[in-house]
């Protein structure tokens, strides 16, 4: 059943933002970033909120999807809200023994939170529309130049693409592995941290065995359909930018330069 | 098409510190010749060198002594080696250890892409691969929801969309359930009828033997048998002696025969049977 | 041991997209010493059902009886269960780990808490009722050829002294040779040891000639629980759940169909042999 689990958080709802280059979505989003730092005041915040809900209703995006996203990076969030709010030197309107809030302590907690709520969803929004293959193709056709100082950047993207249809098929190894093991008796829940540790032994190592034995499977397989390297590699979908592509960067433009302008 | 001239290949073991343990002759001195357009299995017990017979046909593997040549290109020159692999393809026993790509079609693509196919010819390929094997609806998908018969045959399409005119099926049906294995011996009967791609078929269920043109039999490295499924399955005690068994109809109906009853020493067949059963009771042999 | 499901489900997932009802609705007993086939297609829930029958899944709903005690008692033992009813998965030999054979099949005698020597005792006699020679005892698991890899995995569970032996498709992946000689092996096992076995597989023509009953699924519901003999004359119904009867079964419905007077409980070569030769 793991196997049904899509690594990564990709939400097809086939709209306009997720027929985007991956390119121009990768672009869009460290532009979005870039601007959040630009700002200031809370009133700076006002155009990136705008434009993450723009396009969350264009990209037809739940609101319990986005909020969803939130929820792992809950702890940092109340970390470092709680750091701004009692580090921060200042006007003290209230204290408790050790405990300080300043004015100024309480406005740099709220501003952080904001700011870093505001990266994550929009971050998010890039992994919702986008699936895992080509963002993997994005990143390769990006990071391409890094080639003249011989980073493998063809060899590195395979890898990640291999590792994403692998996941799945290795968490649900392990499920069978520990199912193996428990009915041999083995014990994954009760005792001391050693314990666990070394109860651990009985699944790493058949999982060990396991990922060898299919990356020699998965290479031979790839030889013998003629894979050499990336060297003269044509692609099914190359990636092209089209009409849309090119609006969109002219409005991601308009929005950066915009963003540094006005305040 | 495929030619072995007194091919030899050896596997060694050795041991922690590096000294040879033992020497295994996986091909022990084989010569043979496949004809275009043939559908040849090849039967063996574990360990007879069948798997590396295969590997020797697309150049995965290439003999230290003889040589085997594929369309006429000698596998020993590196040169010749990614003309053979499309030429001659492969499909390899785990189902899920040969798909590279996360989505049906891209994985078909896979082969082609590596080939340097223009994008353009390259979709039609790959729709008429997936059209082939009967699986063009599952397209767009992930390899993952498919089941074990599914899977092998996108290998299969994988291997379509580069063009073969040979396709080896290394044990492809060994991991798969009943229906999954008809799934892919009928694909590999229909590739090699109408398509004319010449099929190298390796397994170890008599069964999927019975319609090849003609069959293989390895031990120890050697080819020990050579004939047609008839010349090879009416000699139950040879076959026997390499650790394989005869089809039970078959058998059944040569024991019989053996016994004196009125059957013919060879049955193909369930059908072949039903037959030899009819012709008996009409000559008034039968009760 | 005997195992009694009372209208067992099992749903994956419930409550998401991916909700699936792997079994539904499942009534079986499992009285002591039998020998049952248990055949299905792949995702018919046979394997959803075995690991039901130790612990390893609860149901979702209805109730499992082992020798009489519900599995959702407060003072019910799972690990007593573990030892009692031992479960061999498909493709055992991937779950081997240790340095040893015999450390391996140690593995769950020392997880029970057997006494050491009890374990090493009920270790050898594992090994040794699945045709390990002694000389490998202290060869590491994975320089075994594929067979002996699978025998080593099958005595891991036959060393923690089971009472009901479950075996997922003990045979896959084997040449015929080493298929036939596995499944003898299981079936001397449980000649000698006089233990409930349930053999798992896709495929009739396996277990035919070894079973008493044979239980067949099928979407996740139990389509037929009978005698061979029975079970293999609804051929048509077996075919349509994408399941074979064993050739030679086959040709005698055929031939008795074409009106000669032969029997329906022919599973093997032999017994046709016997009875065409009467």
């Amino acid at each position: 059943m793991l196997r049904d689990i899509t690594i990564g958080q990709y939400y097809p709802s086939g709209s306009i933002i997720h027929r985007l280059d991956p390119r121009v979505k990768f672009a869009g989003t460290f532009v979005y970033i870039v601007s959040l730092f630009v700002f200031k005041t809370f009133w700076g915040f006002l155009p990136a909120a705008v434009w993450l809900i723009t396009l969350v209703i264009m990209a037809r995006i739940p609101v319990k999807y986005l909020l969803k996203g939130l929820r792992p990076m809950l702890f940092l969030l109340l970390f470092m809200a709680a750091m701004n709010l009692l580090m921060t030197p200042g006007e003290v309107i209230g204290q408790w023994w050790i405990i300080k809030v300043t004015k100024e302590g309480i406005r740099s907690a709220a501003f952080m939170s904001l700011r870093l709520a505001l990266l994550i969803m929009g971050s998010s929004l890039m992994t919702y529309t986008t699936t895992p293959t080509a963002l993997t193709a994005a990143m390769e056709h990006i990071f391409r130049p890094l080639k003249i100082i011989r980073v493998p950047v063809h060899e590195l993207a395979m890898m990640m693409s291999i590792a994403l249809r692998f996941i799945p098929i290795l968490l649900e190894e392990t499920d069978r592995i520990m199912k193996a093991q428990q009915a041999r008796g083995a014990d994954f829940e009760s005792g001391g941290l050693i314990k666990r540790a070394k109860a651990m032994l009985p699944i790493l190592v058949p999982l060990f065995v396991s990922a060898f034995r299919r990356a020699g499977d998965l290479a031979q397989a790839m030889e013998a359909r003629c894979y050499h390297g990336g060297k003269g590699r044509t692609k099914l979908h190359p990636l092209k930018y089209k009409l849309r592509d090119i609006i969109a960067y002219i409005i991601m433009i308009g929005y950066l330069v915009g963003c540094i302008f006005i305040p | 098409m495929i030619r072995f001239e007194n091919a030899v290949f050896e596997y060694i073991r050795r041991d922690d510190e590096g000294n040879v343990e033992g020497i295994t002759r996986a091909l022990d001195d084989v010569s043979v010749h496949i004809k275009r357009g043939e559908f040849v299995a090849v039967l063996g017990a574990n360990g007879s060198g069948k798997s590396t017979f295969a590997k020797h046909i697309n150049g995965l593997l290439v003999p230290e002594e003889g040589k085997v040549f594929v369309g006429g290109l000698d596998t020993s020159d590196d040169n010749n080696l990614l003309k053979i692999r499309q030429m001659a393809g492969m499909v390899f026993q785990n189902p899920d250890n040969q798909i590279i790509a996360q989505t049906v079609e891209e994985d078909v693509a896979f082969g082609p892409e590596n080939m340097g196919v223009p994008t353009d010819e390259m979709q039609q390929r790959v729709d008429e691969a997936l059209e082939k094997v009967g699986l063009i609806a599952e397209k767009d998908n992930s390899p993952n929801r498919l089941s074990g018969g599914q899977k092998q045959r996108v290998a299969i399409a994988g291997v379509l969309a580069m063009k073969p005119e040979c396709i080896i099926f290394d044990e492809s049906t060994a991991m798969l359930d009943p229906a999954g294995r008809k799934e892919v011996i009928a694909t590999a009967h229909e590739l090699n009828k109408n398509n004319n791609i010449t099929v190298i078929l390796i397994t170890h269920y008599m069964n999927e033997a019975m319609g090849a043109d003609r069959i293989l039999v390895m031990d120890h490295g050697k080819i020990v048998m050579d004939g047609t499924p008839r010349q090879i399955f009416s000699k139950p005690e040879e076959i026997r002696k390499y650790k394989l068994e005869v089809p039970e109809i078959t058998e059944l109906a040569y024991r019989l025969h053996k016994a004196g009853a009125p059957m013919p020493a060879f049955v193909l067949d369930e059908d072949e049977f039903m037959e030899a059963i009819r012709s008996a009771k009409a000559a008034g042999a039968l009760s | 041991m005997s195992i009694i499901l009372d209208h067992v489900s099992h749903i994956y997932n419930p409550g998401t997209t991916f909700e699936k009802r792997a079994l539904d609705d499942i009534s079986l007993v499992i009285p002591d010493g039998e020998f049952i086939g248990l055949i299905g297609h792949t995702g018919s829930g046979k394997s959803t059902l075995i690991q039901h029958l130790n612990g390893l899944l609860k149901p979702s709903s209805g109730n499992i009886f082992f020798n009489g005690q519900s599995i959702f008692d407060n003072d019910f033992k799972m690990k007593d269960l573990r030892r009692e009813v031992g479960l061999v998965f498909q493709y055992p030999e991937y779950q081997l780990f240790e340095v040893s054979v015999i450390k391996d099949v140690l593995f769950g005698p020392n997880n029970l808490g057997m006494k050491t020597l009890d374990a090493e005792v009920a270790a050898y006699a594992a090994l040794k009722s699945v045709g390990i020679d002694e000389s490998l005892l202290d060869v590491s698991p994975l320089d075994l050829s594929g067979g002996q890899k699978r025998r080593v995995a099958i005595a891991g569970v036959l060393a923690m002294k089971p009472k009901v032996l479950v075996l997922d498709e003990p045979a896959a992946g084997l040449d015929p040779l080493g298929r036939r000689e596995i499944l003898d092996t299981i079936a001397n096992i449980r000649k000698e040891q006089n233990i409930t076995v349930i053999l798992v597989s896709h495929s009739m023509e396996d277990v035919a000639q070894y079973v008493e009953r044979i239980i067949v699924m099928n979407k996740g519901k139990i389509a037929m629980d009978d005698t061979p003999q029975e079970v293999y004359s609804h051929d048509e119904e077996l075919q349509a759940m994408g399941l074979d009867i064993p050739e030679i079964t086959r040709l005698f419905l055929r031939l008795k169909k074409e009106g000669y007077r032969l029997p329906t409980d022919v599973f093997t070569v032999d017994q046709a042999y016997e009875a065409m030769m009467k």
